[in-house]
């Protein structure tokens, strides 16, 4: 008998479109495999009956035989950024515990509208703020690697850590991932999958609880580059209610996939070769510029003089626009509301707030408060907004001499759970390397390279020029079929 | 000339600074980033969208029509349009700003500078025409509405306003007068009304100003201002003004200073005072939305605003004076106002129509007619009016029979009577009342010579120089004739036989 | 640049964050820790350099001017939006008494 929940995407839906098993099946098969994973702490609450209804219209259309779409019969983890209509949607805070949104995001109405159903909302960095998934409110996501010979509970990387250690797991086949500075591929690289952050304006963010709205964007985070591709095309889209959605066709990605390489010019970029960065990263690296090279692509070398100064950059725009953004939580129209006695409306806003946000919450809305204020906008803000210029710039440059960049996604591999605790700044480093891209809007990439020394995974990244998902894909692609990883993490919950 | 409105302190005069910045909700069918209606007056919270609710990963997308309801605006104003401009954030806490912040411009306005002139009215203290510049016109969010008195512990929050386009129209710091102030938001209203970006109604919250007062001694320099928010009439404006300007000459002369704060207008007392919700708000940490992209304009769609402007209030105003040849006072009254204007081209087309003369012969007859004349019957008549019956071919019917001269100005205004009554045809009303005049020389001739012949000695005392004496026998040929003559007609005659 | 006890507590109220003295010791060298790393973007010469505005080169995008076009974005939906409300009454939100 099968295991279905050995089965990805592409295997799940070609099967159910050919009749060689049901949707129910498959869908009973991952309702069950949750239930089980409670340990793992990777959902906040779970839907089996959307992914049985799900599965059930996918059958009968089926029967009737009609087209199932594009993940027809394949039941997924929902990031719980993401709106979904009657069911609490909470981006892992208290401030929204027991919110029921009246609507559906639009990334999420499109993964129903292909056929896909939805196992639960996963658990997630507070707000997508962190790089750990220590963040929640709802307790920490155990990633379900172990570093050999130890028992300790290892991070599955943030923010989109409920989705990596799901997938990882094999409790899901695929979920959603947002990505704002690295929340898809950090996550993607500690847990040994792939994960896609497509350009920025590709997927809506209507529906999708905003963190900082000029870099959020949604991808697909799923055990292969085959199944990204499938999930990404069900996710992406124009949008009308989304005034930075862009306004192109979605191509078929997975149509296009080539793992053939000739021709194409693959960057190094030189100033990631950073200080600190663990030596067996570099080797990896290493090891992804010799399979491309195997794949027919001329390696070159190419600068981005500014890398040193996008994760500050970031940690200056990013809190800033929360600040902004995570303002509407007050108390007064959905939420915690916390009314102490005799407390006026601003009491009430201060009370709330402080009871429903967590420390890192309140540390980066701080942080935003603070360079957005009187007298220290210009040095704090627009200063960070033009080195935003200047990477972006530095891209633009190293693309005229190549099709795509080849990097490591994380410096290091996963750590475990409380061990980078008493500094933030330790933590925010571990976006490095994933942040330029996020700041030039790029589209970009982590595909899973070979196990540590620790029987830890590492990830390599891509970055692509704007709106070449397929290069990234392709190149992801390449990579993968020389590294054929398929290690899973041992069963312990 | 500059303004001479001073305020008297007891340590000598003191000037007044005004500027006003008025928010003007904009003409539109939907709200500036949702689709929800703008429509006044509806129950609570029913024309709110989970946009405008600021539900969590809501997003904006601006209103096409309300983007160029404000460039429309900028061009009546002969403003700079920026091509390129930004919505902004301003970031604070209050109940009516679901957002936690209003989306605004700030840094990259839509409009830039442009200015308004406002006509010199001796009587209200305006010695000449004067420029008002304004600085610019920004688009924004209107915020919602707090109710405090339903409930003994809780204000109400009602959010259909929310959302709502403003165009926030910043002056500069150029009005020295209550009286300026007013008669710059009067023109404003008009301009916005012409235009037709704004209905322009006070009571209903469409216009409302943050009136910026401060004092100095005339020609020194600028005083902290304070600002007065959300004053909706043009006489409150006024108020706000006086009472601020001597409120602070007082603080001022007694040792006091002026705090630059945000102030709340109360219309029962005629007073302001210090808004506590706004105490601690002054810090907005405005920064670039980055839900939206700039804003980028077309030539396209810029040559259709200006292609779209209706004739304004100066160019239609000196139009009237020269090439309708009404007298600047008939022009300025006719021009205030959208219907007035309306009101008199119509009658003017239909008048110059019936009696078959170009517009500029008659316009002066229509003007008084529409001034004068008309008004004063519909006010006499009361109720027993009904201004249905105002028609402009009724009206311009009256006038053609009056510039024929079969019937006088005074029964022109009883036929207008009977019409705005009961309705009717004027010619009609005019033959079955026996409402004409008579212009058959023949039966005037008789008369006037029955009169010379029973005063022979007053003729001779005419002839003699008693000039005065001619209106002796026109009066006696009116009452022969039972008032029914046409005067002019009698006075050719009398002028014929006395004078032959 | 560094800010102390005081600043960072005039921020938290600023953000409406209500925060206990305990909370301040902590968040005070955490947040200056974090502001001495962001400093380094001094270094960088960015005289007429324009700062990003659109990350992806894309134009702002209008809307009609139709009412409940597309009911997403609809009005007339009270209950949806105070499904959620802590405090909904007679069709309105409440919230403590404000005095102006
Ligand atoms: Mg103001
Ligand atoms: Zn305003």
């Amino acid at each position: 008998m099968t295991d279905f929940t050995q089965l990805g995407v592409k295997q799940i839906r070609d099967g159910v479109a050919g009749g060689d098993f049901t949707a129910r099946e498959v869908a009973e098969a991952f309702n069950a495999a949750v239930a089980e994973a409670a340990e793992l702490n990777a959902f906040i609450v779970t839907t089996p009956d959307h992914a049985l209804a799900a599965a059930d219209a996918t059958d009968a259309k089926r029967a009737k035989g009609e087209e199932l779409g594009k993940m027809g019969g394949v039941p997924i983890g929902m990031k719980d950024l993401f709106a979904t209509k009657g069911v609490q949607t909470t981006a892992a805070s208290h401030i929204l515990e027991g919110f029921e949104p009246e609507y559906e995001s639009t990334v999420s109405q499109n993964l129903w509208d292909a056929g896909a159903g939805m196992l639960g909302k996963l658990n997630l960095d507070q707000f997508a703020m962190g790089s750990s998934n220590e963040t929640s409110y709802f307790g920490n996501v155990n990633s379900p690697w172990k570093k050999d010979g130890t028992n300790a509970a290892m991070s599955p990387g943030g923010s989109s850590g409920g989705s990596s250690s799901a997938v990882a797991a094999r409790i899901a086949p695929a979920a959603t991932g947002t990505d704002t500075g690295g929340s898809i591929r950090q996550p993607a690289a500690f847990t040994g999958i792939c994960g896609i952050k497509p350009t920025y304006g590709r997927c809506s963010r209507w529906g999708v609880v905003a963190f900082a709205s000029s870099l959020d964007q949604a991808g697909p985070m799923a055990r292969s580059v085959e199944d990204c591709a499938i999930m990404l095309e069900a996710m992406a889209g124009f949008d009308p209610k989304d005034a930075t959605s862009l306004d192109m066709p979605v191509p078929n990605w997975e149509a296009a996939l080539s793992a053939d390489l000739k021709g194409k010019k693959v960057g190094i970029p030189r100033e990631y070769r950073m200080d600190g960065t663990d030596e067996e990263i570099l080797k990896s690296w290493e090891q992804g510029k010799e399979w491309l090279r195997d794949a027919g692509a001329e390696i070159v070398d190419v600068s981005l003089p500014h890398t040193k100064y996008a994760l500050p950059a970031y940690y200056i725009v990013a809190p800033a626009e929360a600040s902004s953004n995570l303002a509407r939580y007050d108390g007064v129209r959905y939420g915690l509301r916390e009314l102490p006695e005799g407390a006026g409306l601003q009491d009430m806003y201060a009370a709330t707030r402080a009871a429903g946000f967590g420390d890192e919450v309140k540390r980066r809305i701080l942080i935003g408060t603070y360079v957005l204020s009187a007298g220290f906008y210009d040095a704090y803000y627009t200063q960070a907004q033009k080195i935003r210029t200047l990477v972006a710039r530095d891209f633009e440059q190293g693309f005229t001499q190549c099709d795509v960049i080849l990097a490591p996604t994380t410096p290091t591999a996963s750590f475990p759970l409380g061990s980078l605790n008493e500094d933030p700044l330790t933590m925010y480093l571990n976006d490095v390397f994933a942040v330029p891209a996020s700041l030039a809007g790029l589209p970009a990439m982590s595909v899973p390279a070979m196990l540590n020394s620790d029987g830890l995974p590492l990830g390599l990244q891509l970055v692509g020029k704007p709106f070449d998902e397929q290069g990234v894909l392709n190149a992801g692609l390449a990579i993968q079929n020389r590294a054929n990883f398929n290690a899973q993490p041992e069963k312990w919950w | 000339m500059v303004s001479t409105y001073r305020i008297q302190g007891a340590t000598g005069e003191w000037e007044v600074v005004i500027g006003l910045e008025v928010h003007a909700q904009v003409t539109s069918n939907a709200k500036l980033f949702s689709g929800a209606s703008t429509a006044f007056g509806a129950e609570p919270n029913t024309q709110v969208s989970l946009v405008d609710a600021a539900m969590p990963g809501m997003l904006p997308v601006p209103n096409r029509e309300c983007i160029r309801q404000a460039v429309r605006t900028g061009m009546a104003i002969e403003a700079q349009i920026n091509k390129w401009s930004r919505f902004d954030r301003k970031n604070y806490f209050y109940a009516d700003l679901p957002q936690g912040y209003q989306i605004s411009q700030l840094y990259h306005p839509l409009v830039g500078e442009g200015s308004l002139l406002i006509e010199a009215d001796e009587k209200a203290g305006i010695p000449e025409d004067k420029v008002i510049g304004i600085e610019r016109i920004h688009v924004e969010q209107d915020a919602g509405k707090l109710m405090h008195d339903q409930h003994p512990t809780m204000s109400y929050v009602d959010l259909n306003r929310v959302g709502i386009a403003l165009m926030e129209i910043v002056s500069k710091p150029d009005m020295r007068s209550p009286a300026e102030a007013g008669a710059y938001v009067r023109k404003l209203r008009s301009i916005l009304r012409y235009v037709g970006s704004c209905d322009g109604n006070m009571e209903e919250g469409s216009m409302r100003a943050d009136v910026n007062v401060s004092v100095r001694r005339p020609g020194e320099e600028f005083g902290t201002r304070t600002e007065t928010k959300n004053v909706n009439s043009v006489r409150f404006v006024m108020q706000v003004i006086e009472y601020e300007a001597n409120r602070q000459v007082d603080v001022i002369e007694n040792g006091g200073t002026v705090d630059q704060e945000t102030r709340l207008f109360d219309p029962n007392t005629g007073t302001t005072r210090t808004m506590r919700s706004k105490e601690d708000a002054h810090d907005y940490r405005y920064f670039p939305d980055p839900d939206l992209l700039p804003l980028e304009l077309e030539d396209s769609f810029l040559e259709e605003c200006r292609a779209s402007l209706p004739e304004l209030p100066d160019a239609k105003r000196t139009r009237y004076e020269n090439d309708l040849g009404l007298t600047p006072y008939n022009a300025r009254e006719l021009t205030a106002e959208v219907e007035t204007f309306a009101r008199f081209e119509t009658l003017l087309a239909e008048t110059a129509k019936q009696i078959g003369k170009p517009e500029a012969k008659v316009a002066t007859q229509v003007a008084n007619w529409a001034l004068s004349v008309a008004p004063g019957v519909l006010k006499s008549l009361g109720d027993e009016a009904d201004p249905a019956n105002a028609t402009a071919e009724a009206q311009a019917k009256i006038l053609a029979m009056q510039d024929k001269g079969d019937i006088s100005g005074g029964q022109a205004k009883e036929i207008y009577e009977i019409v705005l009554k009961t309705g009717g045809d004027p010619e009609t009303i005019a033959d079955e009342k026996g409402l004409k005049q008579v212009s058959d020389t023949g039966a005037i001739e008789a008369a006037i010579d029955a009169i010379i012949a029973a005063n022979g000695d007053k003729v001779d005392e005419y002839r003699g120089g008693k000039d005065k004496l001619f209106g002796f026998f026109v009066g006696q040929t009116m009452k022969a004739m039972q008032g029914k003559a046409n005067p002019a007609v009698v006075n050719q005659i009398l002028k014929d036989k006395l004078d032959g | 640049m560094s800010v102390t006890r005081e600043e960072v507590a005039k921020i938290a109220s600023l953000a409406r964050i209500r925060m206990a003295d305990a909370e301040l010791d902590r968040m005070v060298p955490e947040l200056n820790g974090i502001l001495d790393w962001v400093e380094q973007l001094g270094e960088v010469d960015t005289a007429g350099v324009e700062p990003m505005t659109a990350v992806i080169p894309n134009t702002l995008r209008l809307r009609d001017d139709v009412v409940d076009a597309d009911p997403h974005t609809a009005g007339g939906r009270r209950d949806d939006v105070l499904a959620n409300a802590p405090a909904a009454e007679h069709g309105f939100f409440g919230v403590p008494k404000v005095i102006e």
